[in-house]
């Protein structure tokens, strides 16, 4: 009887702890939905008539008629809006109008390149931060510590492609010449195998992140530093060094994962141009070029890619902190 | 409490209004002098521009010389003429669309954090889609169907920036509607529209300056991109992200053409990021205090 009722609050707690994840989770389909019928709706809106676009100034008004047809141009809207999203759904992306290629095919050469640049960029990114962080706090308020404040407020203001160009000329064009100022990937090679190619990119990415997070590094771990539970371990005779890293760094972590989400966020939308400042062939690039060849499935398709990441990053970011907040009241009516 | 005080007092007595304790920060001061200053720069530069920002000088990417100080572009115009006429476009859609989002985004905020209800829920639920939505996409996919107009651009920057300054600005004023200056003005009856403004708006100055500090250095980022992508400003006009993508394969031989619209971007957006440091740590000393 006993068992069962505890059986019960369990179940309970489990739905009740899964219900917000679920609300978020049909929030985001919901929200995703709106952004395909936006994206939908804007490439549609795109000035320029598709089967002209193939067919060519030359076509006679009957081959545009059945072109228009076979394309399913001549069905209502919502019509060719469900076709779309169902295509989508099973893998059918269509064809790009540009070189008839398989919209699929080129999106998965984008999608690795750009997760490549994105993954080594974040992955350089985080510990690059707790190390800078750290050394910032321990420094605090010393001559490092401003200059690494002055120059996080520029990072962080300025745009990507300021950076990046600033980086071009003083690593590959003006100052030195060590590196590419354009990432040459031929198509289908892996950009491991140019790893100079990478560098330039992944560093314009890597700099404002990295002086965004290791802020929020510096400020945890001064507050952790802070706490009475640091300064009895410093009272029991602790090490620095051991203090730091077994009992302060722990602590500091928690608080930028939802940051470093949102930085990854900020990596995913911000491919577009940083992409294009280098000719690096990924997602952000293949939507430049798509949009100057009114290529409406490819502009489709990367918009949606590029969305669906940043807006996967987001919910991470927000549930992280949702989380904390909801432990903060916890502890506040504790 | 203070003994002193009556009941009346002391349920009145409130942080004092934050307005001149943020002017007190020596970085909000020189955020403002540089954006004053810039500005300044942006305005006056057409005129004091020695060339036609449109006519070739010389040939392409000549190097500085007593005729053009700063060199010559790609296509032989001079640099400085085009640095000092490249800043107008930015110089108005930039703050412009910054105040919009921080002045729709605030209004949006403090209005539904103190009516609550469903209108609350309708609208915050909206401004997550679109924040769900990149912001240079958004602005991508709409200049490609309606072509690069100013007007255009400003708007899509506010719709990307403001649910950004609607989510933190209510996150600022929801603590406040317990406080005691807020529940006492309610008791009497103010209305309100009232409230929102005496108590709530003075009380969220220092979140406000920030948002305001950082968006003004986004919306140069997004605008001076867009140009730089080729879908903001159009040529010949001058625009400082539009020389940067013209002059960028002349990196190696002319680097003033690229560098010289650079620091000016630089110190734009530098500008915004001061004035939002300073609040920031206005807001942080006093939250400390509190």
């Amino acid at each position: 009887m006993t068992v069962d009722s505890q059986n019960d609050n369990a179940t309970i707690g489990i739905f009740a702890r899964l219900q917000p994840l679920l609300a978020r989770l049909l929030q985001g389909g919901l929200t995703l939905l709106a952004v395909s019928l936006l994206i939908f709706l804007a490439a549609r809106a795109l000035p320029g008539d598709v089967a002209n676009m193939i067919l060519g100034q030359s076509a006679t008004q009957e081959q545009l008629d059945l072109l228009r047809v076979q394309l399913g141009l001549d069905q209502p809207l919502w019509w060719q809006y469900l076709i779309w999203l169902g295509g989508i759904l099973r893998g059918d992306w269509g064809t790009s109008l540009s070189n008839g290629q398989p919209v699929a095919d080129l999106l998965a050469l984008g999608v690795r390149n750009s997760a490549t640049l994105s993954g080594v960029a974040l992955a350089v990114m985080l510990p690059l931060s707790l190390l800078v962080g750290v050394i910032a706090a321990q420094l605090r308020d010393g001559f490092v510590d401003k200059v690494f404040l002055g120059m996080s407020m520029v990072a962080n203001a300025v745009p990507d492609f300021v950076t990046g160009t600033v980086l071009v000329a003083l690593f590959a064009t003006t100052v030195l010449h060590v590196l590419p100022a354009v990432s040459f990937i031929p198509p289908g090679d892996s950009p491991f195998s140019y790893p100079d190619a990478l560098v330039l990119p992944a560093t314009t990415v890597i700099i404002p992140g990295v002086m965004y997070l290791a802020r929020l590094v510096r400020v945890a771990v001064i507050d952790v530093m802070a706490t009475e539970y640091i300064q009895t371990a410093e009272l029991k005779g602790l090490s620095p060094s051991r203090i730091l890293f077994r009992h302060a760094l722990p602590n500091a972590v928690a608080p930028i994962i939802p940051a470093a989400s949102l930085v990854a966020a900020f990596t995913v939308g911000g491919v577009v141009v940083v992409e294009y400042l280098f000719a690096y062939p990924g997602v952000g690039s293949a939507l430049v070029d798509a949009v100057t060849n009114r290529d409406l499935p490819v502009i489709q398709a990367n918009v949606l890619v590029i969305a669906s990441a940043y807006f996967i990053f987001n919910l991470i970011a927000d549930s992280f902190a949702q989380r904390d907040e909801a432990a903060g009241q916890r502890q506040s009516k504790a | 409490m203070e003994m002193t005080l009556t009941t009346h007092q002391w349920v009145r007595s409130r942080p004092v209004s934050g307005w001149w304790r943020l002017w007190a920060s020596t970085q909000v001061r020189w955020g403002v002098i540089l954006l004053v200053a810039m500005t300044v720069l942006v305005v006056i530069g057409p005129f004091v521009a020695p060339y036609d920002p449109a006519a070739p000088v010389g040939k392409p990417y000549a190097e500085p010389s007593a005729v053009a100080w700063l060199g010559t572009d790609n296509l032989g115009r001079d640099v400085l003429s085009r640095v000092l006429s490249g800043g107008v476009y930015l110089a108005w859609m930039a703050p412009v669309s910054a105040l919009l989002s921080v002045v729709i985004g605030a209004a949006v905020a403090l209005v539904t954090a103190y009516y609550r209800g469903w209108t609350d829920l309708v609208l915050m639920r909206s401004l997550d889609v679109l924040l769900a939505f990149p912001g240079i996409l958004l602005t991508l996919l709409c200049v490609s169907v309606f072509g690069p107009q100013p007007i255009l651009l400003v708007g899509l920057v506010v719709l990307t920036l403001m649910p950004g300054v609607a989510r933190v600005i209510r996150g600022a004023a929801i603590p406040l509607l317990d406080r005691e200056y807020v529940l006492w003005a309610k008791a009497v009856g103010t209305p309100g529209p009232v409230i929102i403004l005496r108590e709530l708006l003075p009380n969220v100055s220092s979140p406000l300056l920030v948002e305001l500090g950082l968006r003004l250095s986004w919306s140069v980022g997004i605008l001076s991109s867009m140009s730089f992508i080729g879908y903001g400003i159009q040529p010949p006009a001058a625009d400082w992200g539009l020389m940067v993508s013209e002059n960028g394969t002349g990196l190696g031989t002319q680097p003033y053409a690229v560098l010289a619209p650079i620091l000016m971007i630089i110190l734009y957006t530098i500008g915004g990021g001061l004035i939002a440091e300073g609040a920031a740590r206005v807001m942080a000393r006093t939250e400390g205090k509190a």
